[in-house]
């Protein structure tokens, strides 16, 4: 089944996909590409930290070379949205990992575009002082 | 409003990074173009800036340095609630209003300004405890809601606006203290804004509680 995975500011289409209820399944290589996460024999790792399979519950999250990311995420305490045909599923950053990356200070870099297409990050003005500041047309 | 404070300070190594909040770039468009701002205008339709930085509201603002650190976390870009008291028929302000209102305009951009020329010598430049003391950090719920949204506006993308609506009422319901969100979802009306009776209704339905978070900074109206 052909599904698209959102994470962060990727928006990832992956074909070899297997939804079941409140599961999704993907190939190890697919989870890497949509979220960053690589299986490894001790869990489920992003540089340094690695959430091992809950013991007793491994068929929930990993069969054979398939991972369910869904369940990992919910573990993780991250939220897992998906939408009715289970063909889209938005996996968020946890308000844990947030908050973490605010109280170290160092500001959230993002890429963004301008009225004509042109990408602008955040970190193309390091060195110099940035007012970030939003508005809406609203 | 940034765009003469940008002219004065560009040679002091100082930048400005506009965000609109807006899901259609097109929408955004016409403002941009009749302020023709020289600093980046950018464009971010699934309100990625605000899910980052914990924002609920336009404007607000963080002041970075310049080894991206933040100097001043998330608050209120020089707005007030002097809109709550303006005649709702006419669009006018009692002239006290008013005055507050401007004023709070002027004391963040002269903030900006003082920070700008003086660094952290600046009475509104934070030291890391208390620019860490301002933040406000995301809940569970909040994250939640951001995913439900950024479902939305993909679902929205699509074509499926019923099971959009679904997402952005259950983001609304997860997230209710966020402006942007119930504003960018709301209906808008022939001049694009989302200021309708029922916007009027949740504005007057906060009572004493502020549409805009005081700011805690030196000569801003409390």
């Amino acid at each position: 089944m052909m599904i698209t995975v959102i994470h962060e500011d990727r928006d990832v289409a992956i074909t070899d996909a297997r939804v079941t209820g409140d599961g999704l399944w993907l190939t190890a290589p697919d989870v890497d590409r949509s979220v960053g996460w690589t299986l490894k024999p001790e869990g489920l790792c992003r540089d340094d930290t690695c959430v091992p399979v809950p013991r007793g519950r491994e068929t929930e999250f990993v069969d054979g070379r398939a991972v369910n990311i869904a369940a990992f995420w919910r573990h993780m305490g991250g939220p897992v949205v998906r939408d009715d045909t289970g063909e889209t599923w938005v996996l968020g950053t946890s308000a844990h990992q947030r908050a973490q990356t605010l109280e170290s200070l160092e500001a959230p870099d993002f890429a963004l575009p301008d009225l004509q297409g042109r990408m602008h990050a955040l970190s193309d003005q390091r060195g110099k002082k940035v007012l970030l500041v939003t508005w809406a047309s609203w | 409003m940034w765009q003469k404070l940008y002219e004065a300070l560009e040679s002091r190594n100082f930048a400005i990074v506009a965000v609109a909040m807006d899901s259609r770039a097109d929408a955004a468009r016409p403002w941009i173009e009749a302020a023709a701002p020289t600093y980046p205008c950018l464009i971010d339709r699934h309100h990625r800036v605000a899910e980052l930085y914990n924002m609920v509201n336009v404007p607000q603002a963080v002041w970075i340095d310049e080894n991206g650190r933040i100097v001043r976390p998330t608050e209120t870009a020089g707005a007030y609630e002097g809109f709550r008291k303006m005649d709702r028929a006419t669009g006018t302000m009692p002239d006290e209003v008013a005055a507050v209102t401007s004023g709070a305009k002027r004391t963040y951009v002269d903030a900006v300004r003082d920070w700008v020329i003086n660094d952290r010598a600046s009475i509104h430049a934070f030291d890391p405890a208390q620019a860490k003391a301002h933040l406000s950090l995301p809940t569970e719920t909040i994250a939640a809601a951001h995913a439900h949204f950024r479902l939305g506006q993909h679902l929205l993308g699509r074509g499926r606006d019923a099971e959009a609506r679904r997402h952005f009422e259950e983001a609304r319901r997860l997230h209710p203290d966020s402006w942007n969100i119930w504003r960018q979802t709301h209906t808008v009306d022939a001049r694009g804004l989302a200021s309708g009776p029922e916007f009027w209704a949740r504005v007057d339905a906060l009572g004493t509680r502020r549409y805009y978070a005081p700011v805690d900074m030196k000569g801003m109206p409390g």
